[in-house]
């Protein structure tokens, strides 16, 4: 009887310490929220362009509607959504057939995967200008080097496929990073599932698909997860690449509160904009974590 | 065994495609501005040290190196500090509201950092905390605390629940049970995200460039400075691009025998 | 003895307590990296004052100072910043005024189009550093190949003409332009073939006239001049992307800043630099227009250091400055563009084939309000000196970028630049 009771009491008491943890940690991004977020929404209702020094006034809903109704916006928007899912698909599939290959019997496993994770190490700037410059140039690029070599004309990639090419350089970047996630969790696979498979004859294919990939699903859900706040935010790349064109064809919605603020320097429009861009990343995260929740 | 070649020869493959571009930075780093824009490119060329020279003339890359290893690991020990309750906490306690939590905590990093620069601005520089290493580390610590949580919880959850409940039998103190069990068996996991905390804050390129000036200015600040000026630059770039990964390579080496012996202590049936 | 040591002791003492640093920020342009490495020049002469330099690019360096200084973050003592800052900025007051300057600084040896450019209401907001406007650079031995010879004041006809002669992919270029957005890129440079053809951003009620005759005219020119005989990629070239390719001698003409002429008469850095020769910037319907620009160094207000900081300015922008560099790296790395005095020197006029017609470009280049064919109510060349420019200046460089890719019609690729300038006019309350 005693027992019982006392393991309840334990019980009883972990859970409510287990809770008060959390506390202090959910209180200090409370606090980094809230305090920055009420400066932001007050900017947006002010017009305010850094170049005077401080808000000239109220301005109600006006910068709203300039970034809302800017010819931008809507393509900023298309662009966001077409780099986030591109990328997702991409150094998802990649990340897990590299480290499937990264968690087989490799020679100097060590030293591969230092040059897998390489292209994460890279400063985004510095990564965006090594492709613009030493890779994809039309005239002077690697790339055009190899291409010439094969007998074709050098590709201008940042004028005729710019979206694309602003694709290829984050995939660069980010598949090592999913790569090094799933092979985390690659490595923590049950040894002994993967014995039985073996024994009951199954070949590595089927292995992959049937047996371990049921087992990282929840990797991978975090992988998009993170993938997605990052992606959503991409704009350093686009700016140094392309500077958002032509046009507005690499613009997404991060890179155009850019402008507005550290190009343009409206403080107020920018304000408004990324409050925006707050609601709709919500709205994506909500509705991402539906489709995963079965899986966690 | 043919298989195992075959595996082989496609994986290092890949791994030097994907490191290439790193390479041939490397390589340029080496050459003269104008030896660097040759078309086609040179792979025999007069080898100078010349751009390393400029770049030590020119800033003090210890003073940048050392601060940007002060905050990547301040901010990583502190993240990793305040995030493991918490992951813990909602991988194991029953809590109604943890869908909502968590959720909540990733909706932290939704907001596009420039739309909240000149507000940041403004309080750093009332609180003091501008160009101060505490600042960025405490700047870095709230922008990876989401991430971590997120990584830390996926990997706690993997954790069978008949051993942490066995602790309990054993009446161990949450402090411990964390410390003794938990810990210990998520290590794999708890290293990498280690290692891409470390990453995150070394890559930072727009609080570290926006709220430091001379004092806590990390090597983001220093790449800025050889970055498109007017004229060739090329050659330097690629040696302050060079200079500004080593530090992290030399740490992404090490890790990965850590994360090697993390696996073999830490099996977990 | 002992006093004197005591006495010794002390004068150190109070220059280590004493000493003051001052922290300058500065774009990371080959002359401010010379002038750090000339620094120890005025340590000596000032001992007590310690100095910490930080560069970084154009770009990066504008986000961060604008932002110091309009929520006076205080971060620095000293700062570059350009023609476009400067008198806006003065006339705020975020700056320390350049008067009572020493005689010895003989600040009416700056050039006048430079002094009038960097101040408000008459007083100087900060001291030039260098100074550029801009030019036709040519090669003179594929010129020579084709029999063609370019005048001095060539026209943008003659210019076509000769582009179409000399166009010869993949070794050569006819031509190569700027096309990479930005207000200080493609804009600032398409602002000037406008400017030829008598073209200007807004007309006296600030209604802007992108999609006039003149401005359409203008970029209809410039997309079929590049897109026929300009370099592959020429939307996303900038100033450094053009310099590499014009040093690789891949272009038969370049017209840009006349800070390229020292560039790509540099042995070191390029392989025509024996090749090349200078001509003025060509002219159209006018030969009103042209390019000015300098980066300057000025003095956040409300700094404490103002006396130490001046004495910097007045070491860093005076005439020994200018015969240091020479002496230590010869006088074709002068910094150009500030002084008359620079251009009455015959050793740096023999050693710098394109010192006159810097000078002559210089002196003809304009900014007042009657700088262009038909006046207009801005001050500045090819930009406008409104804290909107910025905002239209990149907008409309991204908009032409766009047509010069074939992405749209010249047309709407003005329209659109004319609609955003319009909505950026109205919002700053320029338009009524």
């Amino acid at each position: 009887m005693l027992y019982w009771a006392s393991l309840s009491l334990m019980r009883h008491t972990r859970s409510f310490y287990g809770k008060l943890i959390l506390t202090p940690t959910i209180v200090l991004l409370l606090l980094w929220i809230i305090i920055p977020l009420s400066l932001t929404v007050y900017f947006s209702f002010q017009s305010y362009n850094m170049l005077d020094g401080s808000p000239t006034g109220y301005a109600g809903w006006m910068n709203y509607d300039f970034f809302i109704f800017d010819e931008a916006f809507y393509d900023a928007i298309l662009n966001t959504f077409l780099i986030v899912l591109s990328l997702l698909l991409i150094t998802v599939i990649f990340g897990f057939l590299f480290a499937t290959l990264l968690n087989s019997d490799i020679f100097l496993p060590n030293f591969v995967k230092l040059l897998y994770i390489s292209p994460f190490l890279i400063i985004p700037s510095v990564s965006a200008l090594l492709w613009k410059n030493l890779m994809m140039d039309p005239i002077n690029g690697f790339i055009t080097f190899i291409l010439n070599m094969l007998n074709f004309e050098g590709i201008d990639f940042l004028n005729e496929y710019p979206l694309g090419s602003i694709i290829a350089m984050l995939a660069w970047t980010w598949v090592p990073f999913s790569t090094l996630l799933i092979l985390t969790s690659l490595k923590s696979v049950d040894k002994t599932i993967l014995e039985s498979a073996k024994i009951d004859g199954a070949n590595p294919f089927q292995i992959s698909l049937l047996v371990i990939l049921p087992n990282i699903l929840r990797s991978i859900n975090v992988v998009i997860l993170i993938e997605t706040i990052f992606f959503l935010a991409v704009f350093a790349e686009i700016s140094i690449a392309t500077n958002g064109g032509p046009g507005t064809e690499t613009t997404n919605l991060p890179f155009l509160i850019f402008q507005k603020g550290l190009q343009n320097f409206d403080v107020g429009e920018s304000s408004a904009g990324g409050l925006i861009a707050v609601i709709l990343a919500n709205f994506v995260a909500i509705f991402l974590i539906k489709i995963m929740s079965k899986n966690i | 065994m043919i298989l195992k070649i075959i595996v082989n020869i496609i994986t290092w493959s890949i791994g030097i495609l994907l490191f290439f571009p790193i390479f041939w930075m490397f390589i340029t780093s080496f050459k003269t501005e104008m030896e660097a824009i040759k078309f086609p490119p040179s792979f025999i060329f007069n080898f100078t040290l010349s751009n390393y020279f400029e770049i030590q003339e020119r800033s003090n890359y210890f003073k940048y190196a050392v601060n940007s290893i002060t905050i990547s690991l301040g901010s990583t020990f502190l993240a990793i500090l305040l995030s493991i309750p918490v992951s813990w906490s909602l991988a194991f306690i029953k809590n109604k509201y943890k869908d909502f939590i968590l959720l909540w905590i990733l909706s932290t990093k939704m907001m596009p950092a420039v739309g909240v620069l000149v507000p940041m601005y403004i309080i750093f520089r009332d609180i003091k905390l501008m160009d101060t290493l505490t600042g960025m580390i405490i700047i870095l610590t709230l922008t990876n605390l989401p991430i971590l949580v997120w990584l830390l919880y996926n990997y706690f959850v993997e954790i069978p629940y008949e051993i942490v409940e066995s602790s309990q039998i054993d009446g161990a103190t949450i402090y411990s049970e964390i410390t003794h069990i938990i810990l210990p068996l998520s290590l794999p996991g708890i290293s990498s995200a280690f290692l891409l905390s470390v990453i995150l804050c070394w890559n930072e390129a727009f609080w570290t460039l926006m709220l430091t000036s001379t004092n806590s200015a990390p090597l983001s600040v220093f790449i800025a400075s050889f970055s498109s000026p007017e004229g060739l630059f090329w050659a330097k770039l690629s040696a302050a691009s060079v200079m500004a990964i080593l530090p992290i390579m030399i740490l992404g080496w090490f890790s990965q025998k850590q994360l090697v012996a993390g696996l073999t202590f830490g099996a977990i049936k | 003895m002992k006093n004197l040591i005591l006495m010794l002791t002390f004068i150190t003492f109070s220059f280590t307590v004493f000493a003051e640093k001052l922290t300058i920020v500065s774009v990371n342009n080959g002359d401010m990296v010379r002038m750090q490495k000339l620094s120890s020049d005025f340590t000596n002469k000032n001992p007590g004052i310690e100095l910490d330099f930080q560069f970084m690019e154009e770009n990066v360096l504008r986000q961060k100072v604008t932002l110091d200084i309009t929520n006076k973050g205080g971060a620095y003592d000293i700062m570059t910043i350009g023609m476009y800052e400067a008198p806006m900025w003065g006339e705020k007051g975020w700056l320390v005024p350049m008067n009572d300057l020493p005689s010895k600084f003989d600040i009416d040896d700056i050039l006048p189009a430079v002094r009038n450019g960097l101040s408000h209401d008459g007083v100087l907001y900060a001291s030039p550093f260098y100074g550029e406007s801009s030019f036709t650079m040519y090669r003179v031995d594929l010129f020579a190949e084709k029999g063609l010879i370019m005048p001095d004041k060539p026209t943008w006809g003659e210019i076509y003409k000769f582009a179409k002669a000399l166009h010869n992919p993949p070794e050569v270029n006819g031509i190569c332009l700027r096309g990479k957005p930005g207000w200080g890129e493609n804009a600032a440079f398409i602002g000037t073939v406008a400017n030829a053809f008598g073209a200007r951003w807004v007309d006296d009620k600030w209604n802007p006239q992108l999609t006039g005759p003149a401005w359409t005219h203008a970029v209809s020119f410039y997309v079929d001049l590049v897109q026929n005989y300009g370099p592959k990629g020429a939307p996303n070239n900038g100033f450094n992307e053009n310099l590499k390719l014009f040093n690789q001698g891949k272009c038969a003409m370049w017209i840009d800043a006349t800070v390229a002429a020292s560039f790509v008469t540099n042995k070191e850095e390029s392989t025509v630099y024996n090749k090349v020769n200078f001509a003025l910037a060509p002219s159209a319907v006018t030969e009103k227009g042209g390019w000015l620009w300098s980066w300057a160094i000025a003095i956040p207000a409300g700094t404490q250091k103002e006396a130490a900081a001046k004495k910097f300015i007045m070491w860093a922008t005076s005439k020994d400055y200018i015969k240091l560099v020479a002496e230590k790296h010869g006088w074709s790395n002068v910094p150009p563009g500030t002084r008359t005095s620079t251009y009455t020197n015959a050793m740096y006029l023999n050693n710098a084939p394109f010192a006159r017609l810097t000078l002559g470009a210089m002196k003809a280049a304009d900014p007042s309000m009657n700088g262009t064919l038909k006046p207009k109510p801005y001050i500045g060349v090819q930009f406008m000196t409104i804290p909107e420019f910025q905002a239209i200046g990149t907008e409309a460089g991204r908009q032409f970028s766009a047509a010069l890719a074939g992405r749209k019609s010249v047309n709407d690729a003005l329209k659109s630049a004319n609609k955003s300038a319009y909505k950026l006019l109205k919002k700053g309350g320029y338009i009524k």
